[in-house]
């Protein structure tokens, strides 16, 4: 028979123990669907993935068109996110503070970032390109920078907020109009902490598929006119990896490889920086 | 702490006019003033217009199919583009089915791993593992897609499916829950990996509130001899209870609204079946598959109508969650 104290220990160890396994169970998975990765998408992985443009099915080829494509819409997104994310950060963190106004604006941004991606994507078809008539690389890219608006909004906020009203009061306290305090001081020294905002907005939009298949569709061959469909990784690898053609299938995978290294070192690469700036504060 | 540079980077714009006037520098400072301010008003009013916008071209969307159908929208289960029929309830019961399994499973994974990061784990593991749980939130969804559909799926059927059926199968109402063919797709699956998609959101909004438990309490409890699970079970979750509830809905959020691995792996038909074996289809998924070949007015109409649903239910969730975690205390 156990005493109480041996059932004390023994609920302890079991409840550890169950926490543990929970842990493993969520690297288990985590580590199979990167072994997955390597073990399909590495034998695909050739030089032609990356010189050559999208085969018809049967015949050799590669990436390269949807690699360019991708880069041109996250491009486009974080050219168009960014900024306006920045400057409502700064409304936020700098006039705003905690009036009625800011904390309603803090919500609706909260919104913005649960909206599903693809009701963005649907929204995007509505606004730009049922008005337009046909898809675009623009309104593939106005889609990824709804995504990174509320992103950039969020760290640029937090990141602004970290910087000591002392060195704000100093620069007032010199003379300094409200516009170049903020844009001289505050942000550079807040400038790390934005950048990994954004590095963070693009790792997100890197890999978004939901908001680009209404939008920027896709398109198999190479496209510099940023008013047509264009091809991009995302929409590819969705397409090719459910069509019936083994080629295709094995495109898929490289593609698939190629994008979740990418992301998972922008990751670690954005977080790494941001540790950094932490641990000197 | 951060020095603003050298003589030459502060001169800015406008120090290198050190001629005119103090007076007129100040009001061109003031103009600036006003024109930045603005920019930055400017920028807010963005994203409230952007979700006013997203509300409003959803509403008129679909108000084509709401007037036709009324409120039967919600509850029918038709959904025939040659007889124009369309009803919302299949893909709501499938995205509520596939959400509810996704919590039911990744809510205690999520605990289980903000318990061993923040009272089990050495220091030196602490950082490495978590980090590895937020990759999870990185990989992209149409990854959990393709592994779920052409590595997971075929693993379930042949190996988890059939033990789960001789198991829990003759079981009352369980039972009828696992009937069906074996195929590795359909609802049960979807919200399987929603789950494991869900964890690294809940995790880290479970680590952050376990964190703000103060070290007083802690230590008082040890001090009165308990064990490391009695601290949590009677100490730390009571103290975290509002901010556990806001982390499980922010994950929610995220399962109810997920679309790419969702149709990968659900088997995208538009029925309601009893079992979870069977495929189905949720909102999203019937966005992804049908909005670009949708044709005629009232079939596009009716999934912009599915999308302003979607859109409703995730603000609700969304909306819960802030209020709940607004109370934590700062923002997390």
């Amino acid at each position: 028979m156990m005493n109480l104290y041996q059932r004390r220990r023994l609920t302890n160890l079991l409840s550890l123990s169950l926490s543990a396994l929970a842990t493993g169970i969520a690297l288990l998975f985590l580590f199979w669907i990167l072994w997955t990765l390597l073990r399909n998408g590495l034998p695909y992985l050739a030089l032609s993935t990356f010189t050559q443009s999208t085969p018809p099915p049967g015949s050799q080829g590669g990436l390269a068109n949807a690699i360019v494509g991708s880069l041109i819409l996250t491009g486009g997104g974080i050219i168009i996110g960014a900024p306006i994310g920045i400057l409502a950060g700064t409304y936020l963190s700098e006039f705003g503070r905690n009036s009625r106004m800011a904390t309603l604006l803090r919500f609706v941004n909260d919104v913005l970032l649960s909206a599903p991606s693809i009701v963005i994507g649907v929204f995007v078809y509505e606004l730009l390109v049922r008005t337009m008539g046909h898809f675009s690389a623009y309104a593939g890219a106005v889609a990824l920078a709804l995504i990174v608006i509320p992103i950039v909004v969020r760290t640029s906020e937090d990141m602004l907020r970290l910087v000591s009203d002392t060195m704000r009061e100093s620069a007032a306290a010199l003379g300094a109009p409200q516009w170049k305090v903020i844009t001289h001081i505050v942000y550079r020294a807040a400038r790390p902490g934005i950048l990994t905002g954004i590095l963070l907005a693009l790792a997100r939009i890197s890999g978004e598929t939901a908001p680009l298949l209404f939008t920027a569709l896709n398109n198999q061959f190479w496209s510099s006119s940023l008013g047509q469909p264009i091809a991009n990784l995302p929409v590819v690898i969705f397409q090719f990896a459910m069509s019936p053609y083994e080629d295709w299938q094995h495109l898929a995978w490289a593609g698939a490889l190629i994008i979740t290294f990418s992301i998972l070192v922008l990751n670690i690469v954005a977080r790494s920086f941001l540790r950094t700036r932490r641990a000197r504060h | 702490m951060l020095i603003p540079g050298s003589p030459s980077d502060a001169a800015g714009p406008g120090m290198t006019d050190s001629t005119a006037t103090p007076a007129s520098r100040i009001q061109r400072g003031a103009v600036r003033d006003r024109l930045f301010r603005g920019a930055t008003v400017l920028s807010g009013a963005t994203v409230f217009g952007l979700v006013l916008g997203i509300l409003t071209a959803l509403a008129v969307g679909a108000s084509l199919a709401l007037q036709k159908f009324g409120a039967g929208f919600l509850t029918s289960t038709a959904w025939n583009p040659v007889t124009e029929q369309f009803g919302a309830a299949a893909p709501i019961y499938g995205t509520l089915v596939t959400s509810v399994i996704a919590m039911l499973i990744g809510i205690p994974i999520s605990f289980g791993v903000a318990l061993f990061i923040t009272e089990v784990a050495p220091t030196w593991l602490k950082r490495p593992i978590g980090t590895a749980v937020e990759l999870l939130a990185a990989v992209p969804s149409i990854i959990y897609g393709m592994w779920g559909l052409f590595v997971f799926a075929p693993w379930f059927a042949d190996h988890l499916q059939p033990w789960m059926q001789a198991h829990l199968g003759s079981l009352p109402w369980v039972g009828a829950l696992v009937q069906g063919p074996p195929m590795g797709i359909g609802m049960f699956t979807a919200g399987l990996i929603l789950a494991i998609m869900v964890v690294p959101f809940i995790t880290a909004v479970m680590r952050d509130v376990f964190t703000v438990v103060p070290t007083e309490l802690r230590e008082s409890a040890y001090g009165l001899g308990a064990t490391t699970w009695e601290v949590v079970r009677h100490v730390i979750l009571p103290y975290t209870r509002v901010g556990v509830i806001g982390g499980v809905m922010l994950g929610l959020g995220r399962a109810l609204g997920e679309t790419m691995a969702v149709t990968f792996v659900i088997g995208n038909a538009q029925q309601i079946s009893a079992s979870l074996f069977m495929p189905g289809n949720t909102i999203s998924s019937t966005l992804a598959n049908e909005f670009n070949e949708a044709v005629g007015d009232t079939y596009t109409s009716s999934l912009l109508g599915l999308g302003l649903i979607l859109f409703m239910i995730t603000f609700v969730v969304l909306a819960f969650a802030r209020l709940l975690l607004g109370r934590v205390g700062g923002r997390i």
